[in-house]
């Protein structure tokens, strides 16, 4: 791996650096133990990641546009106390979930709202609605768990695609993983949160409306957490006020890691979802290769502080660089 | 003539024998404890006696879990156990019924599933071992109370919070057993809720002294409860007069236990769980049980056990922590 000089290719060359990681965990997990490189494991592995993955994919276009969400874990939360309300008073689960669905876009739309009408940053407004929103989730619901999913639906979260190893869930999710791929890279929506995250006064001036894409990106981030509670209560067959807690740090971590700048205008969906399966493979195998916890949380750690100091410090040292050379031909002066 | 009758006798002796022996337990058997939480010292604890077993009958044996107690956190593990291929998983639940279906397919595949502490709808598991019954539980907390203060006084109860499901339970034993003839001296003035509050506790406690100058007992059924009732009693005149017994884990309690605050109180031990709960597994994995009620195993220094209803092993009576045997426990 070359350490690409130009700008430009500098976010390719951290996707690269990432998919060179992700084909290096595989060969690690399958020297470390034979179980690893199996159907059935890469299909449980996939299979656990499948929620960090869904609201990574709608994390990745907030961050691009330079804001961020943190209450997407108990937006997720709400909605499965929701949902297990709502089974639980007999509502039939097809508008359950459309009811689920639609308090998570409520939810998001509250964040945008709050974001682009009193012009509060993202970081504030959501560190206080993840707050807010679990305490909802344990109002609805209590410390109460409900589990009498029919098996239908539960099948849909636990489920294998029928003749295969495929999880269900991972069908939507490389499916909604296409469709923002294309939104973000292939269309003048993604081109103009790639511009609003680099430099929103400059956006502003040509013209793009940029608190009316801010209040949709953050309506859609709560629309996916919804989905992805509906995926976990029924992967789990359990709905419970603290489910997916914790979740956003993953996402964030996964989004970081994947080469989106957390100062908004770089980024690429190919590369978060690298990112995603690069953790979850690493802490798979070093499960099963039976390392303990604290070792697996601390991997974890360093690889978050690599995400945040790889793409700086190659930025940092083409500065250096630049300067130097700058100097040089000063001195020839 | 005699010889053949001492022959036959000798046969139907050793046939008989052999259809009483059980199939021995295997060695090697591969066993993994998941509990809900490790770095937890009662999990730590469990885990020396579950280990302490496994070396008895020579097994290979291990604890894995999370870090924090979330139920998708165990998921990922249970996967990670059935690709080791794993004999046997022994489970503390952190979700009764996230775990389920997980369990399910490895049961599919052969894995043995015990669950302690903490059970799982019972379809999950082949066999749940009990800390105690709630009977066991409210009948020895009565006896524990009416020894220290000679069956005779007006006593009270510290609880959790009145719709706490097994609280309720173990107060309806508890008012059952207060109308045996031994304990026809004593009288339950009051049932006080704690909330499961440190400081909610400690001012009820304060309230009952006050409501009830006769008092004689506490019972608080609730880790909470009674380490917060200890405390008041312990700054108060009430020190060493008023018993106070319960639920109680020995690092709470030890101070108050030294200091005279408190004479005894009970729990179960987690380490005699951890070591029923590998015994069970052991005979799962080689044939001895399969969970159903009725049948036995031995559970080495733990003797003879035998399921009952629904695939429960109990632990049986509670163990009473005093000055004499404190020291020995951590968590």
């Amino acid at each position: 791996m070359s350490v690409p000089n130009r700008p430009k290719r500098s976010l390719l060359g951290w996707e690269a650096t990432i998919l060179a990681l992700v084909a290096l965990a595989l060969l690690l997990g399958s020297t470390l133990s034979d179980a690893f490189l199996t159907a059935a494991n890469l299909s449980n592995l996939s299979s656990n990641l499948v929620e960090i993955a869904l609201i990574a994919l709608t994390m990745t276009l907030i961050v691009i546009a330079a804001e961020i969400d943190l209450s997407v874990a108990s937006i997720a939360g709400m909605c499965s106390a929701l949902l297990g309300v709502l089974w639980a008073a007999h509502v039939p689960m097809p508008l359950a979930i459309v009811l689920t669905l639609g308090l998570g876009t409520l939810a998001g739309f509250f964040n945008g709202w709050l974001v682009t009408r009193l012009g509060l940053p993202s970081l504030a407004v959501t560190i206080g609605t993840l707050a807010l929103y679990r305490g909802l989730a344990y109002a609805l619901l209590g410390d109460r768990a409900v589990a009498d999913f029919p098996p239908f639906w539960t099948n849909l979260g636990f489920g294998l695609v029928p003749g295969t190893q495929i999880p269900i869930p991972i069908v939507a999710f490389v499916l909604l993983a296409a469709l923002t791929a294309v939104v973000l890279h292939a269309t003048p929506f993604g081109r103009s949160l790639y511009a609003i995250g680099s430099n929103e006064v400059a956006a502003r001036f040509a013209g793009l409306r940029v608190e009316r894409t801010k209040l949709l990106l953050f309506t859609l981030s709560g629309l996916m957490s919804a989905f992805a509670a509906v995926v976990y209560t029924f992967r789990f067959s359990s709905a419970r006020a603290d489910n997916a807690n914790g979740l956003e740090l993953s996402v964030i971590a996964a989004v970081l890691l994947g080469g989106v700048s957390i100062f908004g205008g770089r980024g690429s969906v190919i590369g978060v979802i690298a990112a995603v399966f690069l953790i979850g493979i690493i802490q798979n195998a070093l499960t099963l290769a039976d390392v303990p916890n604290e070792i697996l949380t601390i991997v974890t750690g360093l690889l978050l502080i690599l995400s945040v100091l790889g793409p700086n410090l190659s930025a940092q040292l083409k500065a250096a660089y630049g300067r130097r050379g700058r100097a040089a031909k000063g001195g020839a002066q | 003539m005699k010889h053949r009758t001492a022959l036959l006798a000798a046969l139907t002796l050793a046939l008989g024998a052999a259809a009483l022996a059980q199939p021995a337990l295997q060695k090697g058997i591969t066993i993994a404890f998941l509990p809900k939480q490790v770095n937890n010292p009662y999990f730590t604890t469990a885990w020396k006696g579950g280990q302490a077993a496994i070396k008895e009958f020579a097994g290979v044996g291990k604890q894995v879990g999370p870090s924090d107690a979330g139920a998708s956190s165990q998921v990922s593990y249970i996967n990670t156990l059935l690709a080791q291929r794993q004999k046997a998983i022994v489970v503390s639940a952190s979700d009764a019924n996230a775990l389920v279906p997980y369990l399910k397919r490895a049961m599919g595949q052969g894995v043995k599933v015990v669950t302690y502490d903490s059970d799982v709808a019972k379809d999950g598991r082949n066999v749940f071992v009990s800390q105690a019954s709630a009977d066991t539980i409210a009948r020895d907390e009565v006896k524990l109370l009416a020894k220290q203060i000679g069956n005779k006084g007006e006593i009270a109860i510290l609880s959790a919070t009145p719709n706490a499901t097994n609280q309720n339970a173990w107060i309806k034993v508890m008012r059952d057993e207060l109308t045996k003839p031994q304990y026809k001296d004593m009288k339950l003035v009051k049932i006080a809720y704690g909330n499961d509050d440190d400081q909610k506790s400690f001012t009820e406690m304060q309230g009952l002294m006050q409501a009830y100058p006769n008092l004689k007992g506490v019972i608080s059924p609730t880790t909470v409860g009674i380490s917060a009732a200890a405390r008041y009693l312990s700054g108060s005149p009430y020190k060493g007069k008023v018993a106070l017994t319960g639920l109680g884990t020995p690092n709470q309690m030890r101070e108050f236990v030294k200091n005279g605050t408190v004479q005894g109180f009970a729990l179960w031990n987690p380490e005699d769980l951890g070591y029923l709960a590998s015994y069970a597994a052991a005979a799962l994995v080689s044939g001895q049980i399969t969970g159903k009620e009725g049948e036995k195993f031995s559970a080495g220094k733990l003797g003879q056990r035998t399921i009952g209803k629904d695939g429960v092993v109990i632990l049986g009576p509670l163990t009473v922590f005093d000055k004499s045997n404190i020291d020995k426990f951590n968590f």
